[in-house]
């Protein structure tokens, strides 16, 4: 029981990382392997503002929202928007250059160990349930990750915002064409999804623990989460998720000599069967 | 190039033309001369020479990448798997009581293309972004098998305790690594000529075909599957006996020869030096190796961050690389270099 919580914790906090990678692979086609960075850059921000200048944890995730979405939308503008017509080679190439700088930048700025992370009084400690427990903050993840789920559905399915953005992925001349203003509309989803994993690197701090080996080291489960959940589909990505965490920590528990290996298993068997994941829309070209 | 893609496009109709094949298949002064490089290194180095093997073995690496990426076109994340497989295999071998070096990179040549042969039926699936994800899961997963085989592999540890028998039962692997130095160049050199040859040949030129027009190739009656598993498999080939190199030189095997980074260091090589350019791959092998060995003295993290700019710079700015540059310089001066 506890074990299944754990997992459906460490799968919602999967989600908030990765659906940020869902949206700009999925929906943007660009193969950003560099998303890691970004929740990285979250989890340092929150670090910094929590040890360094006192600020409280719940404070600092608005502060993680906006300054990684502002990274976003830099580099979005400055280097990504010349590579949206770019081969996936090209932006393999590239987001590996940034994840390499910003691991060293990281490194030179933080230094290489483990950053410690106090939770506040009110989200640590656990609750007893029959045989279970609790962790308050794993409870707290699950709400967020659950609430960000639904929102993000809603507004990419339901809202003008939603309906402009898919449009300018399936067809950009066309969306141009009926006055949708297709750049405007990237920068503001590559910001959104930077935000996301930023927020996500943030609250993962305690869970996933944060150095600067953390973009290369968890990447691969990102990208596990989007191949497998079908890109561009949130709820996908949640189900995905929710599969891999609990996978992944069961796994880790009950068959310890296995590892990570079904993962990789089941993610190329996915692939192999599956090419558009297991909720995925058929791929817009 | 331009000069064949005529020969691939429009082949004549009656008599077939090998004309300008043979003229693409001539060795320049260039080639002559860049062979040169390995054995001036011998002298000019002598202190280096273990340095200068792992060059040697990383540029081969690079080719076998470079077969299936800039000729074939086939993304891969996860070329290191068949590095570390002949890694292992010869590794293992030898541990086993046939450390013949020859007889290690067969075994390891063999191991990794039957390996090779096999998945590349999973990577033809998909378009670029599932290969990537297909060849980076298929990596992730001998790396994890050989994590937890400590028993075979030795785990984080590496696989320790294995003794080369001397290079035709007369030359052993001395110290100072002079025997490992010839060695590595001379099945460099072998390969690489194995590999000019298939470039150069009609099954190469129907890869070039592939990579540059998937869809007119099967209307010319190119097999397309069967090019791309044969030449998957090949660089598979390549890559484990690089693997099985790096072993007999080292005589230890860290089980980083799997890591992703690894590969990711590859394809940065490759794409340094230029894809679809045999001497591309050993050139950004060269020139990635020794600014590793000259900047990671310095301090390895300072070596990342502008290995990641670099990285950035060339995509952005120069995507045909180095011999892309010097192919730029050489079109400048009356002579041709390349």
């Amino acid at each position: 029981m506890t074990v299944l919580f754990d997992g459906i914790a460490s799968g919602v906090l999967l989600f908030l990382i990765s659906v940020g990678l869902s949206v700009t692979l999925g929906l943007m086609n660009f193969v950003n392997l560099a998303h890691g960075a970004f929740a990285m850059l979250g989890g340092y921000v929150c670090v910094g503002l929590l040890n360094r200048l006192g600020v409280p944890f719940l404070a600092a995730l608005p502060v993680v929202v906006v300054v990684s979405a502002l990274a976003g939308m830099l580099l979005e503008r400055t280097l990504y928007r010349r590579l949206y017509g770019a081969s996936h080679l090209d932006q393999v190439l590239f987001s590996i250059g940034l994840v390499f700088v910003s691991m060293s930048s990281a490194h030179y700025f933080f230094g290489a160990q483990q950053q410690p992370l106090q939770l506040p009084k009110m989200l640590s400690g656990q609750w007893h349930l029959g045989s279970a427990d609790l962790g308050v903050y794993r409870l707290f993840l699950i709400a967020i990750g659950l609430a960000l789920a639904f929102a993000l559905q809603w507004l990419v399915a339901s809202t003008r915002f939603g309906a402009q953005l898919r449009a300018s992925v399936d067809n950009p001349r066309a969306a141009r064409g009926i006055g949708i203003d297709v750049d405007r509309v990237f920068v503001a989803t590559f910001a959104l999804g930077s935000a996301l994993a930023g927020l996500g690197g943030a609250l993962g701090v305690e869970m996933l623990g944060l150095d600067p080996e953390f973009p290369i080291k968890y990447i691969v489960y990102f990208l596990i989460v989007v191949a497998v959940g079908g890109s561009g589909s949130i709820l996908g990505s949640l189900c995905a998720s929710l599969l891999l965490g609990v996978c992944d920590v069961a796994g880790k528990y009950y068959v310890p000599q296995v590892g990570a290996f079904v993962i990789y298993a089941v993610m190329v068997a996915t692939l192999i069967f599956r090419p558009q994941g297991l909720f995925g829309r058929a791929a817009a070209k | 190039m331009s000069a064949v893609l005529p020969a691939v496009i429009a082949p004549a109709a009656s008599a077939f033309d090998a004309g300008p094949l043979r003229t693409q298949a001539r060795w320049r002064a260039g080639e002559f001369a860049f062979w040169l490089l390995p054995v001036a290194a011998y002298f000019l180095f002598p202190s280096d020479l273990a340095l200068l093997s792992q060059i040697a073995i990383t540029a081969l690496f690079a080719i076998s990448l470079d077969l299936i990426l800039g000729y074939a076109g086939i993304v891969s994340l996860g070329h290191a798997a068949f590095f570390g497989l002949g890694a292992y295999g010869t590794g293992m071998l030898a541990r086993h009581g046939f450390g013949d070096p020859l007889l290690g990179l067969v075994a390891a040549g063999g191991l990794a293309a039957a390996v090779g042969l096999a998945t590349s039926f999973l990577v033809l699936r998909g378009a670029d972004l599932t290969r990537l994800m297909v060849t980076l899961g298929v990596a992730l997963m001998l790396y994890e098998a050989a994590n937890k085989a400590t028993r075979f592999t030795g785990g984080l540890d590496g696989l320790q305790g294995i003794e080369m028998a001397p290079l035709f039962g007369r030359f052993a692997f001395d110290m100072l690594g002079k025997t490992g130095y010839i060695y590595c160049v001379a099945v460099l050199f072998v390969l690489f000529w194995v590999a000019r040859r298939v470039v150069n040949s009609p099954f190469g030129l129907s890869l070039h075909g592939i990579r540059l027009n998937l869809f007119r190739m099967p209307a010319l009656g190119t097999p397309v599957n069967a090019r791309l598993v044969a030449v998957y498999t090949l660089g598979a080939a390549y890559a484990g006996i690089a693997g099985g190199l790096l072993t007999q030189t080292t005589q230890f095997v860290s089980i980083d020869v799997l890591s992703f980074s690894r590969s990711a260091e590859l394809l940065l090589i490759v794409v340094l030096g230029g894809t679809g350019s045999l001497y591309g791959a050993m050139l950004g092998a060269i020139v990635f190796m020794t600014v590793h060995h000259l900047l990671s003295g310095l301090n390895p993290q300072y070596w990342q961050f502008w290995l990641g700019l670099v990285l950035i710079a060339v995509v952005l700015f120069a995507r045909d690389g180095l011999m892309g540059a010097l192919r730029r310089l050489g079109a400048r001066l009356p002579e041709r270099l390349a």
